[in-house]
């Protein structure tokens, strides 16, 4: 006997992700997923982030690592709330993570909070966590042959960082192919080239962060 | 090893639906993967088979159809299998092309006892 099912097999993490991001919704909080290799600058780039606009932007961070609290130390020496996500062997967050994270901030004391996904190019771009963009980091030294061998955290980013871009004269990574693939998979990009160690071109990833959290803002109406 | 979980999604809805369905035994699992997921088809055999040990749906087979990769270009109006990964129009080169099938990831229907 065939039963008919027509049921997607991501279905009870993405109803969870999606009241995730209503809740978050409803305090107004812009919700960035931040992806990419491990050594990739994620945790570099989330210490510039908060550097640059605590002053103007009440943030958070949650981070998700296999063990250790090593990336919650870090920007916890920074000031701003942070809860780790111990996977303990898992390849991603999943919603349902998330959701036991966030009943340990306070969400009314928040605009922005950054989830700092497992870091791994493939299995967290399959799993939505309630986010409202998906930021993918790519590091030079990784070869800009990156985007097409691993193109769905490419093609879902609503901004790609190029990072240690002052490492460009020592490798041979070739930022035209690189650049040609990144927009060919995902026209609508905003693409960023930067030095998290510099802090040269960062400006534009600040940008890119102000414009989400105003039109996040301006799409909320707050209780 | 994101087919762990996928494997363990797999299971719970054909666990739900065998159980609604009254079935004794689930022999196989018809399901639609897009070519743009990461689902490695022997990886989730493999996880699904250590899974489903004991359960309903022990041995029961996994039919994979793999989806195709297709746009729409919202300019031209044309379908378009995507290779390489290039998001733009094939016919015409616009930017302006929608998924229309490839990101699939569905349980279609079980084969039961």
């Amino acid at each position: 006997m065939q039963i008919e099912v027509m049921t997607n097999i991501l279905d009870k993490n993405d109803k969870l992700a999606a009241e995730n991001n209503a809740l978050l919704s409803q305090h107004g909080i812009f919700t960035l997923n931040l992806l990419g290799s491990p050594g990739s600058g994620k945790t570099s780039l989330l210490e510039l982030t908060i550097t640059a606009l605590r002053n103007d932007i009440r943030m958070a961070v949650i981070e998700g690592d296999l063990f250790t609290a090593k990336d919650a130390d870090r920007i916890a020496c920074h000031g701003v709330p942070v809860v780790q996500i111990n996977t303990g062997g898992g390849c991603h967050l999943d919603a349902s993570m998330v959701k036991t994270a966030l009943d340990k901030l306070d969400l009314t004391a928040l605009d922005l909070i950054i989830i700092e996904n497992v870091g791994n190019l493939v299995c967290p771009a399959e799993f939505n966590i309630g986010e409202d963009a998906k930021a993918t980091v790519l590091s030079i030294t990784e070869g800009e042959d990156k985007p097409l061998k691993y193109p769905l955290v490419f093609k879902q980013a609503g901004v790609v960082v190029l990072n240690k871009i002052d490492l460009l004269p020592y490798t041979s990574f070739d930022m035209a192919a690189a650049t040609e693939d990144i927009v060919s998979l995902n026209p609508q990009v905003v693409l960023v080239t930067a030095s998290c160690r510099s802090g040269e071109g960062l400006e534009g990833w600040y940008d890119w962060l102000k414009r989400q959290l105003a039109a996040k803002r301006s799409a909320t109406v707050r209780p | 090893m994101h087919e762990m979980a996928i494997a363990q999604s797999i299971l719970d809805i054909t666990m739900d639906t065998a159980a609604r369905s009254g079935a004794k035994k689930v022999t196989c699992i018809k399901l639609l993967i897009g070519q743009m997921t990461q689902v490695e088809p022997e990886a989730l055999r493999f996880c699904f088979s250590a899974m489903a040990a004991g359960s309903l749906a022990a041995g029961a087979e996994l039919e994979i159809t793999i989806v195709p990769l297709v746009g729409h270009c919202r300019d031209c109006g044309g379908e378009y299998l995507i290779e390489n990964f290039r998001f733009l129009c094939s016919a015409c080169g616009s930017a302006a092309l929608e998924l229309i099938s490839g990101r699939e990831l569905r349980v279609e229907y079980l084969e039961v006892d």
